[in-house]
């Protein structure tokens, strides 16, 4: 084996179409994309790195994702009985604020007088609250543009308004003005009794 | 000028060491017989005063770091009991936190003298572009260090920052979510900012190696702008030490002095007092702003009426810096030699400072008024609008480079450092270099540049 550096090339380089005789393959010709088993070699051998890395890479970006307790957040249980009309509460809630608002009639009926052509982000107001309990709103506190936590009763609207760049909503908690791109969120929730509901 | 070696070993260990690694040679050729323009004015200390504040931060931070818990529950008492109960940690701590600061004024100063002399130009793009990518991760890094303490700007700064990346179209939500580890700021995002903070400094001074490497490969741009020719090297050179490691060596002594006069007489006047209140997620403060040195492109973001093309202008405003070199059409280097680039960069400066008065104002409040309309509201110019004249300039002017180096008129650019200044023996001695040199006489303006130089 030693004194046969022809024989191994010869071997090594045989193209892996049969088509070609061996003794026209030179280095000339090598370089002149021929295959050759050593140029599957070398493809095989870099994609099972890249293959390798991108394995090797993915816990280190997935670890930063939510874990398990993180996900496994409990729902939680809202005593309504404590929210007079015209006010809401504030509860924590996956760690972002949840608003709790108790509407008053007036503020229902301007929540449900608006046309939807008005607004940025089209939704009927009886999309945003459950049907028989139209005065319980109940929405996430976070603002759809940059995150801040809109005060209440604010704004032109009467609903919140943000501090933090200027958004206004209305009392069904739509955006009407200001960068905000969406509407206040809307939890899954269901009342557990006509005083009490379960968020999340 | 990176030639060959003047290093000559002498002692016998020094001998030893430099067959096995020239560790003394790089230091000796770097810093000590490195041939430096003898021209540079104050304006090029601000690399030697960076290479100071980045040591200062990376000191005090470790220290730091050893009393510091970063835990949601913590975080804030831990940095009262660094004030308060630790021994000098008062001072460690407005070391570093007006650290921040100072970091960022010499970052400014710095990139302006590179705009104004043309450093960034040919052949120095890479020590731009690396320039370019050391600014963002000190913005970067400055912004997870304000979120340490867990403060209420803390906190809600982070939450207007990180949804800034949920404004992307389709991936956006799962970045943030992933960037926070959860469905809000919350304690999984302070660890990861902490260790990231930690972090940071250190690929930043990596990249000022890579900085500082490829600035020794052409060597340093000088007010003049001109590229010494090589017969010339002797003439219009001189050695790093002791010529410029004096001249940093007092600019860093004025500039530490300032930067003590904020640390021990007024170490919160660049802070915000909404900070020393505990972060609470369940309201934001009346009024919220980043610390000063972000508040231009704070000001970009908010001049913008749409979410996700306001995110892309602020992020466009930095990332136009990448590509100055190649927007630049102008071959004269140095704005001495171009009246009209002279003046659009001053009025990019001014930009830039007022769109940083802008960051920090509330956008519907009113400039000034001029008159009231039928609902008694005020009309005139609102900060708002006033953003958005001096975003359109900001942006305006880097647009401006491409036809300015093909139209304007430069004046003759001198031949050498040496020759304004040798053929002007006996004259005013004063710096002069704004006028034109062809107005001095006595030598000849090199005939390559006595004509407007354009391209194509």
């Amino acid at each position: 084996m030693a004194d046969t550096p022809p024989t191994d090339r010869k071997l090594d380089d045989k193209p892996l179409s049969d088509g070609a005789p061996s003794e026209t393959i030179t280095g000339v010709e090598a370089a002149q994309h021929v295959p050759t088993r050593r140029d599957f070699i070398h493809v095989a051998a870099g994609a099972a790195a890249v293959g390798g890395a991108a394995m090797i890479a993915w816990p280190l970006v997935h670890q930063m994702n939510p874990a398990a307790d993180t996900l496994a957040l409990a729902s939680i249980d809202v005593d309504l009985s404590k929210v007079v009309a015209g006010q809401q509460i504030t509860v924590k809630w996956r760690g972002k604020p949840l608003f709790v608002r108790n509407r008053t009639p007036v503020e229902i009926q301007r929540a449900q007088q608006v046309r939807l052509g008005e607004l940025k982000d089209p939704q009927p107001d009886a999309e945003r609250v459950k049907q028989g309990n139209e005065q319980w709103l109940i929405l996430v506190g976070s603002c759809t543009h940059l995150g801040c936590v809109p005060t209440f009763g604010t704004g032109d609207y009467g609903g919140w308004f943000c501090p933090c760049h200027g958004s206004h909503y209305d009392t069904s908690g739509r955006i009407r003005k200001g960068p905000a791109p969406l509407n206040l969120a809307v939890p899954e929730y269901e009342f557990l009794s006509p005083t009490s509901v379960r968020v999340g | 000028m990176s030639g060959h070696s003047t290093y000559q070993p002498k002692t016998g260990i020094e001998k030893w060491l430099d067959a096995r690694l020239p560790i003394v040679r790089l230091g000796y050729d770097s810093f000590v017989d490195y041939p430096t323009p003898k021209n540079l004015n104050y304006w090029w200390t601000f690399g030697g005063v960076l290479s100071v504040i980045l040591a200062v931060q990376i000191l005090t931070g470790i220290v730091l770091a050893m009393h510091y818990v970063p835990h949601v529950d913590h975080a804030f008492a831990s940095v009262e009991r660094i004030m308060r109960d630790v021994n000098y940690g008062w001072m460690l701590r407005y070391v570093h936190s007006n650290g921040a600061s100072m970091f960022f004024l010499a970052t400014y100063i710095h990139i302006f003298r590179g705009i104004y002399y043309g450093s960034y130009k040919e052949p120095r793009e890479m020590i731009w572009l690396l320039g370019c990518v050391l600014f963002f991760l000190l913005i970067a890094t400055a912004f997870m260090g304000y979120v340490l303490p867990w403060g209420q700007m803390s906190f809600h700064g982070a939450v207007v920052i990180t949804n800034l990346l949920g404004a992307i179209p389709v991936v956006g939500e799962g970045i943030t979510t992933w960037l926070w580890g959860g469905f809000a700021v919350d304690n999984p995002t302070l660890n990861r900012f902490f260790a990231l903070h930690y972090l940071l400094p250190f690929i930043i001074a990596g990249v000022v190696i890579l900085h500082i490497w490829a600035l020794h490969v052409p060597g340093n741009n000088n007010p003049v702008g001109i590229l010494i020719p090589q017969d010339l090297q002797r003439r219009d050179t001189v050695p790093f030490h002791p010529y410029y490691t004096v001249k940093d060596g007092f600019a860093i002594v004025v500039f530490l002095i300032m930067f003590a006069v904020f640390v021990f007489y007024n170490p919160n006047a660049l802070g915000h007092a909404d900070n020393y209140i505990p972060a609470n997620p369940l309201v934001t403060p009346a009024h919220i702003v980043p610390e000063w040195y972000l508040l231009p492109f704070y000001a970009i973001l908010k001049a913008v009426p749409d979410k996700f093309l306001g995110v892309v202008a602020m992020f466009a405003s930095i990332g136009a810096l990448f590509v100055l070199p190649w927007l630049d059409t102008s071959r004269v280097r140095s704005l001495r030699y171009r009246p009209t680039a002279k003046l659009l960069f001053w009025l990019f400066v001014v930009t830039c400072l007022g769109l940083g008065w802008c960051g920090a104002q509330l956008p519907e409040d009113m400039l000034f008024t001029v008159a009231e309309n039928g609902d008694g509201e005020p009309m005139g110019l609102n900060y708002l609008w006033l953003s958005r004249i001096l975003t359109a300039l900001y942006f305006g002017w880097f647009a401006a480079q491409l036809p300015l180096g093909l139209f304007e008129r430069p004046l003759p650019v001198p031949p050498s450092i040496s020759a304004p200044v040798l053929s002007h023996a006996g004259g005013d001695g004063g710096d002069g270099g704004a006028s034109p040199p062809s107005q001095r006489g006595g030598f000849a303006p090199r005939p390559a540049t006595a004509q407007p130089e354009t391209r194509g």
